[in-house]
C-alpha cells in the first residue's frame, strides 16, 4: 500500500527505511529524555546483570570456601562486632535519599521551588555521605583485611576482584549521581525550569537515582546477605 | 492535562513507600542478623528482594502510571537475563565439579600463581 510520505521522499533502498520508520507515529508518550533514561537505565541494568551473574558464577564454581560476608563486613564500636552494620547503615542512607528524591520530583511539579532544591540537595548529601561510607570500608578491607584484586587471607581468591568490581562500579555511579543531582538542582534554584514551563527534568533525574538505590538493593542481597 | 503536567500523586504515597522500604531493609537485615540458614535464608532474602525493587521501580519511579508501550520496552528485556543465570550456573557446576576432579588427582602438584 503506497503511503504519501513514501510517495513524497525518495524510494531507493536506504531511504525507504527512513519512510517505514517516520511514519508520524510517537510510541511512547513520554518526554523524550524521560524515555531515553529508562533505555540508558535497561542498558545498565544489564551491564550490573553481567557483574552479578559473573559473581555468582565464580562463586559456584570456587573450590575454596568463600569468605563470610558476615563476619568481613562486622564493625565493633568498642563491644563485640556488630555483623554487616555498616553495610545495613549504607542501605538504609541510600532509601532515604531515594525518599527524598521522590518528593523533590513531586513537589517540582506542584512547583515547589525551594523544597525541590532543598531535598534534592539533601539527596546529594546523603549520596555523598554513602560513598563516603563505600571509601572507608574500602580502606578497611583493604588495609586491615589485606583484600586485593587477585586475593585475601580469608578464603577465594575471587572475593576481592567479585567484591571491588561491583561496588566500585556501584559507587562511581553514586559518585556520578551526586554530580548529576547538584547540577540539576542548581538549574532549579536558577529557575530553569520555570522558565520552560516544565519540572520533568527533575524526573527524569529521579529515574536515575532510584535506579541507583534499585541495584543496591541486588548486590546487598547476592553480595552481602547470601 | 495530567501528560503536560507530568506524575502528580499525593505526597502520602510516598512517604507509606519509604517507610515500607525501611520495615523490608529491616526484615532483610534481621535474616542476617538472626542467622537463618538454608531454604528458609533464601526465600526471605529473595521476597524483601524482589518487594524492595517493584515498590522502587513501580511508585518512586512511577512506572505504575506508565503506559504499556513503556513498560513493556523496559521490564520485558531483563527477563532473558534468567536463561545467562541458567547458563552461568550450568557452567558453574561444572567448573566445580572438574576442579574436585582435577585438584584431588594424586599426581596433581599446585602452581603457585604468579603476580606481576
Amino acid at each position: 500500500m503506497a503511503n504519501d510520505a513514501a510517495s513524497t521522499v525518495d524510494e531507493t533502498r536506504m531511504g525507504s527505511i527512513v519512510n517505514d520508520w517516520s511514519g508520524d507515529k510517537q510510541a511512547f508518550q513520554v518526554p523524550w529524555g524521560k524515555a531515553m533514561m529508562w533505555i540508558f537505565l535497561l542498558s545498565d541494568t544489564f551491564i550490573f546483570s553481567c557483574f552479578l551473574v559473573g559473581y555468582m558464577h565464580v562463586r559456584i564454581s570456587s573450590s575454596i570456601p568463600w569468605p563470610n560476608p558476615s563476619e568481613v563486613f562486622a564493625l565493633s564500636f568498642g563491644g563485640e562486632p556488630i555483623p554487616l552494620i555498616l553495610i545495613a547503615i549504607m542501605t538504609f542512607i541510600l532509601i532515604t535519599s531515594s525518599g527524598t528524591m521522590a518528593m523533590a520530583v513531586n513537589f517540582g511539579y506542584r512547583r515547589d521551588k525551594a523544597k525541590t532544591v532543598f531535598l534534592m540537595f539533601a539527596t546529594a548529601l546523603l549520596g555523598a555521605s554513602f560513598v563516603g561510607m563505600q571509601a572507608f570500608e574500602w580502606t578497611k578491607l583493604i588495609v586491615e583485611e589485606g583484600v586485593r584484586p587477585w586475593g585475601n587471607p580469608m578464603g577465594a581468591p575471587q572475593f576481592g576482584a567479585s567484591f571491588f568490581m561491583i561496588t566500585g562500579f556501584h559507587g562511581a555511579h553514586v559518585s556520578a549521581g551526586v554530580i548529576y543531582l547538584a547540577i540539576i538542582a542548581n538549574r532549579v534554584r536558577r529557575g530553569d525550569y520555570d522558565k520552560k514551563g516544565s519540572y520533568e527534568t527533575v524526573e527524569i533525574a529521579g529515574l536515575y537515582w532510584h535506579f541507583v538505590d534499585l541495584v543496591w538493593v541486588f548486590i546487598f542481597a547476592f553480595f552481602y546477605l547470601w | 492535562m495530567s501528560a503536560a503536567e507530568g506524575q502528580q500523586h499525593p505526597i502520602s504515597i510516598y512517604l507509606w513507600i519509604w517507610g515500607l522500604l525501611f520495615v523490608l531493609s529491616g526484615f532483610s537485615y534481621l535474616v542476617d542478623y538472626m542467622q537463618l540458614e538454608g531454604y528458609l535464608r533464601w526465600s526471605l532474602i529473595l521476597l524483601f528482594m524482589f518487594l524492595k525493587a517493584g515498590f522502587i521501580v513501580a511508585i518512586f519511579m512511577h512506572m505504575l502510571w506508565e503506559r504499556m508501550a513503556l513498560i513493556t520496552v523496559i521490564l520485558l528485556p531483563p527477563i532473558l537475563i534468567l536463561f545467562l543465570i541458567w547458563f552461568m550456573v550450568d557452567e558453574g557446576d561444572y567448573t566445580y565439579l572438574t576442579r574436585q576432579v582435577v585438584f584431588s588427582a594424586p599426581d596433581f602438584v599446585p602452581e603457585e600463581p604468579v603476580h606481576h
